[in-house]
């Protein structure tokens, strides 16, 4: 009990010292992020070693957060969103130009946007076990045509947003054949659940054959289990890109803090430990500079991709032809 | 006059909470949002499963109820309180757990393969109600065995005396028993079954299984359509409160009236047929209740070894906002304990944690930085979603004391306190551990609103369970869930058993 009397008050103790003394920079990020296992605290250990400043994390929902706050936001940075709520985050006006050189970028795709900072990327694809399936589909059009008895896990569109990323996936290969290409899938998925984390745990639950995660999913297993045995099939009509981006609040009170903080996100140090850190792979590493366990990984060579844009004119209709063919 | 004042503040307190944030969501947004055919869809599919769950829950519970009521065997006080766990499971550990059972791979099917009979798919309307029944037969049992409980002795010693048959006996003490506790006992369980979301969502198996809570999701953090939100959630508020009127119309007033609080044995039931009866009962009802939550413990031993002291704090946490809530809840249950309190207090179950946290995060903002508030809002807001179960386990007894024992109050010019010491407390013991026990454990594996305002110095240990699945710790989070179950469970029976002290006899 004194000793834990002893930390609080010593915690206390420095935190005041903290305040009073060092800048703050507030960053808001999804919840996965700050735990032990996620890279929050390796980021907040090495840019601290660099900036004189304390870092502090405050995880949650980002973008209807920051939306409610509106420019009362004390959010200096955010870090976690994805394109599929850029175009609304950029309409509310409450980001600024990140003004990083975007040169070291080694994104499958151009990347030109000056607000939103891509710092690591994956894309969606069906992760299975080899031990129990041998030969997987080994294109999109053959996993629709695949034995009804595969048993497929999938996210709902509507909660969840490597869910939504699959049904733009679907239309980005199917076009305007996309609910027929449901139809056919339908009777595979054994159900859509709320979130990542529900899907992933009946896939190594043994409950269903094949998983929707990311292609970097198998490098979790790869370096932290020494299990070789989770793959994701890879298709020849492409996989969808997700990245995750960083952006620089409008009305930050360390307007400097933040501007170095951006620019930490594209350094090597930074890039270095996203890998394994966030399981997934870099924006801005060359591919010889990634942990070995990412180099075994099984990668598209065809990436596809909506513009924020695109995505938003495209998702209503998409997430209603997934739901029409799966409610038949 | 003191006891009026008290629960007038308390009601409107209540008020306060459910419909100020509602309202709040509703004036940032502008007005109401137009609802499409899916969420009239949504509504119907929540409709419809919610009554299939409640109705389920309750009709199976009366057989279980009844033989535990009346059996006496060793083991009976533990196997009552394991009987209230699924209740206060964390929803994701819970799931798994029934497809660990009866999921493709699941020990059912793998029972049926063996026997060369074809395997069965938990994944549809069927396995949401399964879901649901898990989670509420007990809560429906509990209630049903405390009202059994409460019956004076008197009344079994006078039945057995007059030799009434066991049809008879139905009707002059468990029919009206039923008529007084069931309707209550829909209630809440159909309107915990309205704002179900993950449970729906993994085991509807699709789209078809579609919740209003989904949409309220959907609407809040993709869409950040708040009009829509709050259209959603005063529907939802609506139908909660509309099943209130009608089970308030449909229930059963009187009690047993008083008696001498002895323990007396039951001559009732047995003949060996009634034996064997209760007896396939109670074994089946602990066979679909404990499988499932052991596969959830047996999974979790592994993984107790991985907890770093992030979660350890994490459930430092939750312990004090269960405390907290709980002290909270009791305080607020005892003036509201009366039949338009109940009513008043039902919205609160049905209220969406998603825009009750944002419209407390609008009304809090303005004042305060809403991060630096987590962990006391998370014990508020529990607190008030506990408050509906509390009323309706405190009620019946509450106004039954008010009735039987008023009139010695007067007659006596008991001082309040003395009323409150002698009769009162002592009287509502027994509902009062249980309500008590079941905010403490709610408390504790809530997740609704602490995602909102969560902080990572203010971690509650249901959330580090979600955060440790999304970092791929499967085991660890398998581990994080089995210390959460057995912190729910250990303030669920410490309290409980606090009330409960006849009942092991």
């Amino acid at each position: 009990m004194r000793s834990l009397t002893f930390t609080v008050a010593a915690g206390c103790l420095s935190a005041g010292l903290a305040m009073a003394e060092t800048p703050v920079l507030t960053v808001y990020a999804p919840d996965y992020f700050v735990s032990e296992w996620g890279p929050g605290p390796k980021i907040e250990e090495l840019f601290e070693a660099r900036c004189a400043c304390d870092l502090q994390f405050k995880p949650g929902d980002l973008l209807p957060r920051i939306l409610l706050e509106g420019d009362r936001t004390e959010a200096d940075v955010v870090i976690g969103l994805n394109t599929d709520v850029t175009k609304k985050a950029r309409e509310s006006g409450l980001f600024a130009p990140h003004g990083v050189d975007l040169s070291p970028l080694t994104l499958p795709l151009e990347w030109t946007d000056e607000v939103f900072l891509p710092f690591n990327y994956g894309h969606t694809a069906f992760v299975y076990d080899t031990t129990r399936i041998e030969t997987p589909p080994a294109s999109f059009d053959a996993l629709l045509d695949a034995p009804d008895d595969l048993r497929l896990v999938i996210q709902d569109p509507r909660s969840s947003i490597s869910g939504l990323a699959l049904v733009l996936w679907v239309q980005a290969v199917y076009g305007d054949e996309a609910e027929a290409a449901w139809d056919k899938l339908a009777p595979k998925i054994v159900t859509a659940t709320k979130g990542w984390s529900e899907s992933y745990g009946m896939f190594t639950d043994g409950e269903v054959d094949m998983v929707l995660s990311y292609t970097t999913s198998p490098a979790y297993h790869i370096i932290a289990e020494e299990d070789e045995t989770k793959k994701a099939a890879i298709f020849p009509e492409g996989h969808y890109f997700m990245v995750e981006l960083a952006a620089k609040l409008a009305g930050t009170d360390q307007p400097e803090l933040a501007d170095q903080f951006m620019s930490f996100v594209l350094s090597e140090e930074f890039q270095g430990m996203i890998a394994t850190g966030n399981w997934s792979i870099p924006a801005a590493l060359s591919q010889d500079k990634w942990p070995e366990g990412f180099q075994k990984l099984d990668l598209p060579e065809n990436v596809l991709f909506y513009s924020e844009d695109e995505a938003a004119e495209l998702r209503a209709e998409a997430i209603e032809a997934w739901r029409r063919a799966l409610s038949r | 006059m003191a006891a009026r004042a008290l629960a007038v503040s308390a009601a409107l307190a209540l008020a306060f909470l459910t419909l100020g944030p509602v309202a709040v969501v509703l004036a940032r947004a502008g007005g109401f949002g137009v609802l499409g055919p899916g969420d009239w869809q949504a509504v119907r599919f929540t409709l419809w499963q919610a009554l299939l769950s409640a109705a389920f829950s309750v009709v199976l519970a009366v057989p279980v109820a009844k033989a535990m009521a009346r059996r006496r065997f060793s083991g009976r006080g533990l196997l009552v309180t394991l009987l209230g766990a699924p209740f206060i499971l964390p929803v994701i550990v819970a799931v798994m757990g029934l497809i660990a059972v009866f999921g493709q791979a699941g020990l059912v099917n793998a029972g049926l393969a063996a026997l060369g009979l074809p395997t069965i798919d938990i994944y549809g309307v069927h396995g949401v109600v399964l879901a649901h029944v898990f989670f509420n037969l007990p809560l429906a049992v509990r209630m049903l065995f405390s009202a059994w409980q409460a019956v004076p002795a008197e009344h079994f010693r006078l039945t057995a005396s007059l030799g009434l048959s066991g049809q008879a006996q139905w009707r002059v003490i468990d029919g009206p028993l039923m008529a007084r506790v069931l309707p209550g006992a829909f209630t809440v369980i159909f309107v915990i079954c309205l704002t179900s979301f993950a449970v729906a969502l993994t085991l509807g198996g699709g789209p078809r299984a579609t919740t209003v809570e989904l949409a309220i999701y959907q609407a809040m953090r993709f869409e950040f359509d708040l009009g829509r939100a709050a259209a959603l959630a005063v529907l939802q508020l609506a139908l909660a409160l509309a099943a209130g009127l009608v089970a308030l119309r449909f229930a059963g007033q009187s009690g047993f009236g008083a008696g001498r609080d002895r323990v007396v044995p039951r001559w009732d039931g047995q003949g060996p047929l009634a034996r064997i009866w209760d007896g396939a009962w109670i074994v089946l009802a602990a066979l679909f209740l404990l499988v499932p939550l052991s596969t959830a413990v047996l999974r979790g031993v592994p993984g107790l070894w991985l907890l770093g002291p992030d979660t350890l704090r994490a459930a430092g946490h939750s312990l004090m906002v269960a405390l907290g809530s709980t002290a909270l809840c009791m305080a607020w249950a005892l003036p509201l304990a009366s039949r338009r309190g109940e009513l008043l207090a039902l919205p609160a179950i049905a209220i969406s944690p998603l825009v009750l946290g944002t419209g407390l995060f609008l009304i809090v903002r303005p004042f305060m930085n809403p991060f630096d508030l987590a962990l006391p809002v998370t014990g508020l807001v529990n607190a008030l979603m506990a408050l509906p179960f509390a009323l309706r386990i405190l009620r019946p007894e509450a106004e039954a004391v008010a009735r039987d024992y008023g009139r010695l109050r007067a007659t006596l010019r008991m001082t309040p306190l003395a009323w409150l010491r002698l009769i009162w407390l002592p009287r509502l013991r027994r509902p009062m551990g249980f309500a008590a026990g079941l905010t403490a454990a709610l408390a504790m594996g809530d997740l609704g609103v602490i995602a909102l305002f969560a902080d990572p110095d203010r971690t509650t240990l249901p959330l580090q369970v979600y955060r440790l699945m999304g970092s791929y710790q499967m085991e660890a989070a398998a581990g994080a869930a089995l210390l959460l179950l057995m912190l729910s469970l250990s303030l669920f029976w410490l309290f409980d058993r606090g009330g409960r002290v006849n009942a092991a006899t």
